[in-house]
């Protein structure tokens, strides 16, 4: 099956920026992918190139086969993009926003999915509103709707959920959500770790224009990421032989380290041999944070 | 095709929403010129033997009007969009860049020519005018309005801000266009202003549209189309290949 976004060797140079290094990157079709890093590490620049709005200096993109360039038509209507900054005409209203967006993706009645757009994205009593006089979460929605209008396979959103209320953010992951479980493929920037984690099948995380981690959310937490477990002991102390797994104790409460959950009985048997009682536990796994931050502090 | 009409139709709503600004205004700006200039010099000046001063003017202030609005439109249409990142929307789908410059150049053209009529049938209260040449009065207003339309494009997509926009039009537009005989024949200068006003295309601009009316001007008509209409082939080029390289749209 042809994949969803394919990137051989891309590499793009600015006057004094080498923004990215070499980025090989295969998303398959009805993926829900995030691509992670810090600012500057090269993630616009990714989305830029795929959608035309900037050109690779080295390499190659594809958009469900069309590359980016060569096949610039075929490869944009493939496309659907969420800008990251909050854009909007302000001559117009949100139904005329996208009737016009429609047409430049040569379609001339597409009123019929922009209402089903509208009323999907809690905007249909906003329909003949113009755009100036819109909250920040609305215009949000519009430039959603925008970039769906032409019912694209491949959907990137550049930090959507950015300055977004908690509400409107569960909404409109509801609605990504069900374009993916539709088939769309989506491709996902965040500064918000916990929704990729929880949205996401796949990460890429890019630091200073490379890929430094690629895999299954799932694998990329469970690989090498430590358990902890937390205890409330009575009386408070540790046993030394368990002193080299303490990670902190606070209030009262051990962490320890554990490098396999099978230990937690290890730990439990040296707690009953030296007389000491559990009083309370809890067992926590690393989130994408701590392998973010772990990843993104290492020498690349 | 229809992503072309689409952009085209949406350049001409942009201007037409705020058509108090972009029509009305320049419309009473060249009437208030039209009513000084013409109190003013009624009297004193006949350049046309039979053709009032009045008459006279009107024509060059039509073709001013034509010139300043055509360039305004693409270039603050295309530097609004850039500042407010909205251009974003025109750049994403699979426009040409072949259907880009139409749909800018030809809303450009089409506000030029509105003011410019606008311009004509309010003057028409104050002043017969004849058409002579028709043809000639049209072949000029149109390949003017597409030279300025595409100087507005070149000059939208390399502004950085509103200043060096401003600097375009207040610099180069408007002495270029004031410099041209809107207000006087060439004739009337001494002779190196009349040199001189020979390498300013909008001199031939003004002097070939007046001929459509008047069937009189200071150089043959077919020579000025011979300046406009290179200006034309020339900037075309040039802008097609700025948008085709992406220059300051895509980076």
């Amino acid at each position: 099956m042809t994949a969803a976004i394919r990137a051989h060797a891309l590499e793009k140079r600015y006057r004094d920026v080498h923004a990215l290094r070499g980025i090989d990157l295969t998303v398959e079709q009805g993926e829900f992918f995030a691509l992670l890093g810090p600012n500057g590490a090269g993630k616009t620049t990714f989305i830029s190139i795929l959608a035309g709005l900037a050109r690779a200096t080295a390499g190659r993109a594809e958009v469900m086969g069309h590359d980016v360039v060569n096949d610039y038509r075929a490869a944009r209507r493939m496309l659907g993009v969420v800008p990251q900054e909050l854009v909007f005409d302000p001559f117009f209203t949100v139904r005329e926003t996208l009737r016009i967006q429609s047409g430049y993706y040569g379609l001339r009645r597409n009123d019929a999915w922009i209402d089903e757009l509208l009323t999907h994205l809690g905007l249909a009593d906003k329909a003949d509103t113009n755009m100036r006089r819109l909250s920040g979460g609305m215009k949000r929605r519009v430039l959603v709707a925008q970039a769906l209008v032409h019912r694209p396979p491949v959907i990137v959103l550049d930090e959507p959920t950015a300055g977004v209320d908690v509400e409107l953010r569960q909404s409109l992951w509801a609605f990504i959500r069900r374009l993916n479980r539709e088939g769309h493929t989506i491709l996902l920037t965040t500064h918000y770790l916990e929704e990729a984690e929880a949205l996401c099948e796949r990460v890429a995380m890019l630091k200073q224009g490379r890929i430094v981690a690629l895999d299954h959310t799932a694998r990329l937490l469970s690989r090498d990421a430590e358990r902890r477990l937390e205890l409330k002991l009575a009386p408070p102390r540790l046993p030394p032989e368990l002193q080299g797994r303490l990670v902190e104790c606070r209030d009262g409460r051990y962490c320890l380290r554990l490098s396999d959950y099978a230990e937690v009985e290890t730990v439990l048997a040296s707690l009953r041999e030296a007389g000491i009682r559990v009083e309370d536990m809890a067992l926590a796994q690393a989130d994408l944070e701590d392998v973010f931050l772990r990843i993104m502090g290492q020498q690349v | 095709m229809t992503g072309f009409l689409t952009l085209f139709h949406k350049e001409l709503l942009r201007f037409w929403k705020v058509m108090l600004q972009t029509v009305a205004a320049p419309i009473l700006t060249a009437l208030l010129y039209l009513l000084i200039f013409s109190h003013v010099l009624e009297e004193h000046v006949q350049v046309y033997p039979g053709v009032s001063y009045t008459a006279f003017l009107m024509p060059g202030l039509i073709m001013m009007s034509v010139l300043q609005n055509a360039f305004a439109n693409s270039s603050s249409s295309l530097i609004q969009s850039k500042i407010t990142g909205n251009i974003v929307f025109v750049l994403l789908p699979p426009l040409s860049y072949v259907e880009f410059f139409l749909a800018y150049l030809l809303a450009a053209m089409v506000r030029g020519l509105v003011v410019g009529l606008g311009v004509a049938l309010v003057g028409l209260a104050f002043t017969d005018l004849t058409l002579a040449h028709p043809l000639w009065m049209l072949a000029f207003a149109l390949a003017a309005s597409a030279v300025f339309g595409a100087i507005g494009i070149i000059a939208g997509i390399w502004a950085e801000k509103f200043d060096h926009l401003a600097g375009i039009q207040n610099f180069l537009i408007v002495p270029l266009t004031f410099l041209s005989g809107v207000f006087y024949s060439i004739h009337s200068l001494p002779p190196f202003w009349q040199a001189v006003s020979h390498w300013n295309p909008v001199f031939y601009m003004i002097d070939g549209f007046r001929y459509g009316f008047f069937g009189q001007s200071d150089v043959p008509p077919g020579v000025g189309m011979a300046v406009v209409l290179p200006s034309v082939l020339v900037l075309t080029g040039l802008t097609l290949l700025l948008l085709r390289r992406g220059y300051k749209l895509r980076h």
